[in-house]
């Protein structure tokens, strides 16, 4: 309470300190930043985080692994799908099984959908953020389309828990082909609705061209992973450096930056939805018959030992380490968060930018802070 | 520079591949990483070990900052992709300090391991990765470990004045600071 005493000290005559947060719109969830100001200007920035931390780890520890799996929906909470997925993985990976080809293909199907809902919901509230009012609504429409999919597979919208360990709960219900290629066929026309909308909008372009720039030197030292990585100009993405689901069968590229600044990020995202529509269209047409679920027991007990797996999450690298000790609980269970570690970041980007350039920068990172507090 | 390891020399056919698939588990490792990292270090390079094909090796804490040095510079491990810890509660050094590293020049990974006893430290390694900064906060905020040189070593996710840390073993899942809950939160009775 009270603590801006650690600032005071150090501070010129000219400088003051800006509490922004933990209640801000434009933080996504509370996130306080506490500012170092001369005039308008940003000279440092300390993040203030933990406010949601529900200690998912140590829940993880005192669980049966089936039943964590729906915690992890809860961290990312608008990439469930994604979040699912890693676990499943990881767990699958300890006890040394692997989810047969049709449940790998689904699998694939749906962590593409949700990239793009989490790339969607990303790009509304940061054009909204930096004052563009219209893609908001329309981007909401076509999560709406990805969201349906997901109720229609499994019943829920945001918290899906629709993997299990070992594969798939459901099959793919009647007509998930035909409303995976209509949502293919339709979405690549709204791309190009959202990029007629701020790709060559004037204000958009004065809003995020050399904010925020992190270099490929800076990303690496800072262990950035994800969309804020690719934009610095690494072409690096673990859907190519160590497949997994059934990313080896599909052909995508890694679309990369340049300059690592705001305005890169948001041509990385763009394009990386379409390259995920790529993966979904081929992926649709090749679905495998056969068994979703592989052979696992009722309970599952992993033989000691650990194992990290991560995939790539919208948001990064998404990993988890995960320590048996030969019982049906983890003995440890670690969430690597991409948003946690991206948002370090953050007062490498905002230095000596404006006060207005903030809000653009947060929403850059693209941070759920679910997943940053756990 | 590939991660495939070859056939281990010095356990010859003794165990012939079993009939049935066994199952997955730690193992003993020795690959030209290990090999060139002992020849380095020598005895601060303890066991080396692969587990469902990922490579692990134990370090002294002494020689920590110069393992990490060396693996960054020489050996192109440039991003640290996580650092944690592991509560062994009841074995005798009783933490692992564990760093995750990624080399993109091999597309390789590496997990480092510490082994800490109760009231230990260990360096920092906020000179070799930044990313250190917030993941050695929170291993500190969640165990207790202290790390020595770091530039700004306090609570990340819990407030600054909660009392203990709860991912270690030894705090129950439904323990809370209730001193620190009544008097911020309103909430009398802790639970």
């Amino acid at each position: 309470m009270g603590d801006f005493g650690v600032t005071q000290t150090v501070l010129g005559a000219d400088e003051i300190v800006l509490n922004m947060g933990p209640q801000h719109p434009s933080t996504h969830g509370v996130l306080r930043v506490k500012l170092k100001l001369d005039g308008e200007k940003v000279m440092g920035s300390e993040c203030i985080i933990g406010y949601l931390h529900r200690g998912v780890e140590k829940i993880g520890e005192n669980r049966p692994y089936t039943q964590f799996a729906p915690y992890v929906d809860r961290t990312d909470y608008v990439a469930a799908v994604s979040n699912g997925l890693g676990y499943c993985e990881a767990v699958e990976k300890l006890l040394g099984v692997e989810a047969p080809p049709r449940a790998r293909w689904v699998r694939t199907i749906l962590t593409e959908l949700q990239r793009i809902a989490s790339h969607l919901l990303w790009l509304g509230t940061h054009a909204l953020d930096i004052g563009a009012l219209t893609p908001v609504f329309y981007t909401f429409r076509e999560r709406e389309e990805v969201l349906k999919i997901f109720e229609r597979y499994c019943g829920a919208r945001l918290t899906t828990h629709a993997f299990r360990i070992g594969g798939l709960q459901y099959e793919t219900y009647d007509g998930f082909e035909e409303d995976v290629k209509k949502f293919a066929r339709d979405f690549p026309k709204r791309i190009d609705e959202y990029e007629e909308l701020l790709t060559g909008n004037r204000i958009w372009l004065q809003r995020t061209k050399n904010v925020g720039i992190l270099t490929a030197d800076q990303a690496i030292d800072l262990g950035v992973t994800g969309p804020v990585l690719r934009a610095s100009g690494v072409k690096w993405d673990i859907r190519k450096a160590f497949p997994y689901a059934a990313y080896d069968q599909f052909q995508f590229e890694i679309p990369t930056g340049a300059n690592g600044d705001t305005f890169d990020r948001y041509l990385v995202r763009m394009q990386e939805m379409r390259q995920s529509l790529r993966i979904i269209e081929q992926a649709v047409d090749s679905i495998p018959a056969g068994p979703i679920m592989a052979r696992v027991g009722k309970v599952i007990k992993p033989p000691p030992g650990e194992v990290y797996h991560s995939i790539e999450a919208p948001k990064g690298e998404l990993g988890y380490f995960v320590v048996s000790d030969g019982t049906i609980q983890p003995s440890r269970l670690r969430i690597r968060p991409p948003s946690f570690i991206n948002l370090q970041a953050f007062d490498t980007m905002v230095r000596g930018h404006l006060v207005a350039d903030v809000v653009a920068i947060i929403g850059t990172i693209d941070i759920v802070l679910g997943e940053v507090d756990r | 520079m590939s991660e495939e390891q070859k056939p281990q020399p010095q356990e010859p056919a003794a165990k012939a591949p079993p009939a049935k698939a066994k199952p997955p588990g730690p193992e003993p490792l020795d690959n030209e990483l290990v090999r060139r990292l002992r020849a380095r270090f020598a005895h601060a390079v303890g066991d080396a070990l692969e587990d469902r094909g990922q490579a692990i090796v134990f370090v002294s804490r002494e020689r920590l900052l110069d393992v990490c040095d060396y693996l960054k510079r020489e050996e192109k491990f440039n991003l640290l992709t996580d650092l944690t810890a592991v509560d062994r509660y009841s074995s005798d050094p009783r933490f692992e300090v564990v760093y995750n590293l990624y080399s993109f020049a091999h597309n390789q990974r590496l997990r480092l391991k510490v082994r800490l006893a109760d009231a230990e430290t260990v360096p920092s390694v906020t000179p070799v990765w930044g990313a250190a900064n917030w993941l050695e906060r929170e291993a500190y905020d969640m165990f207790g470990i202290r790390f020595d040189g770091h530039p700004n070593l306090k609570r990340i996710l819990m407030p600054d004045e909660w009392r203990g840390h709860p991912l270690r073993k030894d705090y129950d899942i439904i323990q809370q600071d209730t001193a620190w809950v009544r008097e911020n939160l309103g909430i009398k009775s802790g639970q």
